[in-house]
């Protein structure tokens, strides 16, 4: 498992003074973006911001200029938890030598309508 | 339609080259930043806004130049006039300045404009009240940045709070002219098709120190205010600024792009 962001992201400007930031970026948040018609939030892509409101603005101007949302979340990435390429085997194996898990593997019983 | 006796035709033409003119000359200022602001995401920021402001201007001017009649389009009112014909007020011709001057102004502006254009929404020209409504979404969200930014830097580290309290300082004797009506504001006010700006003044002035009170900056005492843009009396500032911006259009006329 791992973070998407490093470290140094969380101790940008905090306005003090006295914690130099050690990348010149903000923190990085997740972008997620509602199209009009009910569809779910998508993930649309990232932006820096030093807080919530300001990654929301930051969001609406890079990712929602043109009519493309009804709704956006926004998401210090620090906080998602995220699968590596380690995960690959244990997570994603599709199990295929247990064909019970599919649900081809069942018979319709007799006396079913389909 | 406009439909405007002749003899009410110059006050018009000339209130609308002042809501037009406001929002050319900012849209230009804001434009300077392009590739050079703080952080990619300010950067875009800050080109939206410029943007939205040109998008009003080209309506306010193109409505302009109609009601004119002259053979004139909002092209030829922003690249072929020269600043002793500009009508826009002088805190939005003021350099950009570093960030604190920037989003300070922004501020003050933004906050007279959405006032205004909520107002305007009740014009009695149809095409007026129609740009103020699209208008007012858009400054409603200038509002919104400006003032999240003022309270980032008013609260920010010394520098930011030396910085926005000399943006501060710097450009209060230049937000009386915003509120200062003289006869063409009371003649379009009378005819209902514009607004007089100075009952404003209260909303605006309560809004500001709101957000400035929050950020920790002070307003200066001093009650002496600039004027002159309104009647085409400039500072420097916006003969350069003009020559950058016209530079194109004059020295190929009548090209498109």
């Amino acid at each position: 498992m791992t973070t998407m962001a490093n470290d140094s992201t969380t101790r940008a400007t905090s306005g003090d003074g006295t914690s130099a930031p050690e990348d010149s970026q903000w923190p990085l948040w997740e972008v997620f973006v509602q199209p009009p018609g009910g569809e779910p939030h998508e993930h649309a892509g990232s932006v820096h911001a030093v807080d919530g409101e300001s990654a929301l603005q930051n969001a609406r101007d890079v990712y929602a200029r043109r009519g493309e949302a009804v709704s956006i979340w926004v998401v210090p990435s620090i906080e998602i938890t995220a699968s590596t390429p380690d995960d690959m085997g244990p997570f994603f194996d599709p199990g295929n030598d247990k064909p019970y898990r599919h649900p081809q593997f069942y018979k319709v019983p007799r006396g079913i309508r389909m | 339609m406009v439909s405007a006796s002749p003899a009410a035709v110059p006050n018009e033409f000339e209130y609308l080259l002042r809501l037009g003119d406001d929002r050319l000359v900012l849209g230009h200022r804001l434009s300077e930043w392009c590739g050079h602001a703080p952080i990619l995401e300010e950067d875009i920021a800050l080109a939206n806004i410029a943007l939205d402001l040109i998008g009003q201007a080209n309506l306010l001017l193109g409505l302009a130049a109609r009601i004119e009649r002259k053979g004139r389009d909002a092209d030829a009112l922003a690249y072929l006039r020269d600043a002793i014909d500009y009508r826009n007020a002088l805190l939005v011709e003021m350099p950009k300045g570093d960030f604190a001057v920037t989003i300070v102004r922004q501020l003050l502006y933004s906050v007279f404009a959405l006032l205004q254009a909520e107002a305007l929404q009740r014009s009695t020209d149809a095409d007026v009240a129609g740009i103020a409504a699209k208008a007012v979404k858009e400054l409603r969200y200038h509002v919104r940045h400006s003032a999240d930014w003022v309270l980032k830097l008013g609260g920010g580290t010394t520098e930011s709070r030396a910085r926005a309290q000399r943006a501060v300082d710097d450009l209060w004797p230049y937000t009386g002219e915003l509120f200062l009506a003289d006869d063409v504001d009371r003649a379009v006010a009378q005819t209902g098709i514009g607004v007089d700006p100075s009952p404003l003044e209260s909303s605006w002035q309560s809004t500001v120190r709101d957000v400035l009170g929050r950020a920790g900056l002070t307003i200066p005492d001093s009650a002496y205010m600039q004027r002159g843009g309104r009647q085409g009396r400039h500072t420097e500032h916006l003969g350069h600024m003009l020559a950058e911006m016209q530079i194109v259009a004059r020295s190929h006329p009548g090209a498109s792009w």
